[in-house]
């Protein structure tokens, strides 16, 4: 009878626990956009933001963050899928491999403050880009790498050993398996990943305070010259993120309306992780579907 | 005509070069990676070890003295880099954090695979993958707009300190450990709990008894990841930590953590300096803690291949 009883307790506090964690959930999506959305406009998203007066927006904050984030994909993705590619089909079992994947551990589990650091070091002073959407998004491709590339060889892996059998069996080099039958074949899971990583990379504030610099000067959206100053695809700019942004002015802003403006930036911010989120399931099925043929 | 044909024999085909090209070119990428990891350790100590090296600062002054303060002499002439403020700071919002979050991680986990897993699971699931997918940063603004200020009401003080830093981590890291938590229970083979239940333990039994004993090396990787985490979470923290660089009394008086004087500290002093040495050796420090929680994490998950 006793442990009868215990087990309703125990359910009872589990079913209590899990109620919790929702609450939680809800409670802080609940909180950031009651409070952010009220602010959100398309004033607030294309204008300037301001520094000592009110009624400032956040429209260079968020460009920047769309072109750091693109930038830094372009330069992640090619070397994750290189990477993955040498680890699921051409690494084999020795030293060499052990220490490729220590370094991937040990680089994912790296707190990013450091990988900033890092990046501030090598490529804002050694490399004399200063603080630049390059010298960001080179640090954003060393915080989104190892994650990126244990994607990639996980998603390869999940393919059978058949398929290459049959792509070898018809005279293919394995290198052309891999580019034509593998990949194909694994894209859904890897596309995912990548957008799961995009997510990530757009909220990343820590590694871009001393890569991508905190201040945004103005830009001159008529001139898409990337040699001019003041255009807004030169990569050689310093640009503050929507996420430095929020912290910026939480921690050292002057701006009286500092509060609104951060809670308006975290509704956009959260909004965006979230079309993230459900962008890679609904991305990644639909891929799947229409090259399985499923319905 | 015999020449063409020897000349086509003894040339590599396209698809050996196609081959071979595509080696060398997922070799570069790999090789890439792990370049980028050795120049991290190699930067960062060359940078971090110039505190004791030519600042003369003793390696147990810098991890025992409590004065902080890079940029001025002490008696004997060399910098007051007395870490041990920060160490402290950081290691208790993390071993704090750790300890509230972990029962409500596994016990959600628990609900996930052992109570209700279809419902529960499909309910759950999303939630801690968004849980994940929130910015630091604005668990950092929450922190500073609905934390502290309860805080402050509740216990007095100014709100900033470690026990705001231990709730705003509490929430950061409560997903991570979480879905890893399922993970390892759902690495548990079913005929574990089928034999126990047959023996007749109730569903409480079998849970307490099997499966989360089966699992527990598991469970201990999913805490230890999630404070690797939240010693390295330097925005969120720094935000509601108070950053004043002073042994703390209490939870809630100001505090500072080794990744909070950093984010605040590196672009207020100048590179080469002393102060700013006396920077990168934390940061040293703070690489070093990453690799001891990946050690920690590696030596444990060997334990529990089931």
């Amino acid at each position: 009878m006793d442990s009868k009883k215990w087990d309703k307790i125990a359910t009872g506090v589990l079913y209590f626990i899990a109620g919790v964690m929702i609450l939680i959930l809800a409670f802080l999506l609940i909180f950031i956009l009651w409070n952010g959305l009220p602010h959100v406009s398309w004033h607030f998203l294309t204008s300037p933001a301001k520094s000592f007066q009110s009624g400032g927006g956040i429209g260079i904050q968020l460009f920047n963050s769309f072109y750091l984030l693109i930038l830094s994909m372009l330069i992640s993705i090619p070397i994750s899928i290189g990477a993955g590619i040498y680890l699921s089909e051409y690494a084999k079992k020795n030293w060499l491999t052990n220490l490729v994947r220590t370094s991937i551990d040990i680089l994912s589990s790296l707190p990013s403050i450091v990988v900033g650091l890092f990046g501030f070091l090598v490529f804002s002073i050694s490399a004399g880009l200063g603080f630049s959407i390059l010298s960001g998004a080179l640090a954003l491709t060393v915080f989104n790498l190892p994650l990126l590339t244990r994607n990639v060889e996980e998603s390869l892996r999940s393919i059978s050993g058949s398929q290459r059998e049959a792509g070898l069996a018809l005279g293919l080099s394995k290198w052309e398996t891999v580019l034509k039958i593998i990949i194909p074949e694994a894209l859904p899971g890897i596309i995912t990943g990548m957008i799961l990583g995009a997510g990530r990379v757009f909220g990343e504030a820590a590694a871009l305070i001393y890569t991508a610099g905190q201040s945004a000067p103005p830009l001159d959206f008529t001139n898409w010259n990337p040699f001019y100053i003041a255009s807004p695809l030169n990569p050689l700019r310093p640009a503050e993120t929507l996420a430095v942004h929020i912290w910026k002015i939480n921690s050292e802003g002057i701006m009286p309306d500092a509060s609104q403006v951060s809670a308006g930036a975290s509704a956009v911010l959260i909004i965006a992780v979230l079309i993230f989120n459900f962008g890679a399931r609904y991305v990644g099925n639909h891929i799947y579907r229409k090259m399985t043929g499923t319905k | 005509m015999n020449d063409e044909i020897k000349e086509k024999l003894l040339k590599k085909s396209r698809a050996t070069r196609s081959e071979f090209r595509g080696r060398i070119i997922s070799f570069v990428c790999t090789a890439i990676i792990v370049t980028v990891v050795v120049s991290i350790f190699y930067f960062v100590a060359s940078k971090g070890l110039a505190t004791f090296f030519s600042n003369k600062v003793n390696l147990w002054d810098f991890l025992s003295k409590t004065i902080w303060n890079p940029g001025s002499t002490d008696s004997h002439g060399s910098p007051q880099a007395g870490a041990l403020p920060m160490i402290v700071g950081s290691f208790a919002v993390t071993i704090l954090s750790a300890v509230i979050a972990t029962p409500f991680a596994i016990a959600t986990a628990v609900f996930m695979t052992e109570i209700s897993p279809n419902k529960g699971y499909k309910i759950l699931q999303p939630v801690t993958e968004l849980l994940v997918g929130i910015p630091s940063v604005v668990y950092g603004f929450i922190g500073l707009s609905v934390v502290v200020p309860f805080v402050r009401h509740t216990f007095g003080g100014t709100g900033f300190g470690i026990l705001a830093g231990t709730f705003v981590l509490f929430v950061m890291i409560l997903p991570t450990v979480t879905s890893m938590s399922v993970d390892a229970l759902r690495a548990v083979p079913r005929y574990y709990r089928e034999a126990s239940l047959a023996l007749g333990a109730t569903r409480w039994q079998t849970i307490y008894k099997v499966v989360l004993r089966s699992s527990a090396p598991g469970l201990a990787t999913a805490v230890v990841f999630g404070m690797s985490r939240a010693f390295g979470e330097a925005l969120a923290v720094q935000m509601v930590i108070g950053n004043a660089a002073l042994l703390p009394h209490n939870l809630v008086s100001p505090a500072s953590t080794l990744t909070s004087v950093l984010t605040m500290g590196m672009g207020n002093t100048v590179m080469g300096s002393a102060a700013n040495n006396a920077l990168w050796s934390l940061a040293l420090l703070l690489l070093l803690m990453s690799l001891v929680f990946n050690l920690v994490i590696n030596k444990i998950a060997k334990r529990g291949k089931f």
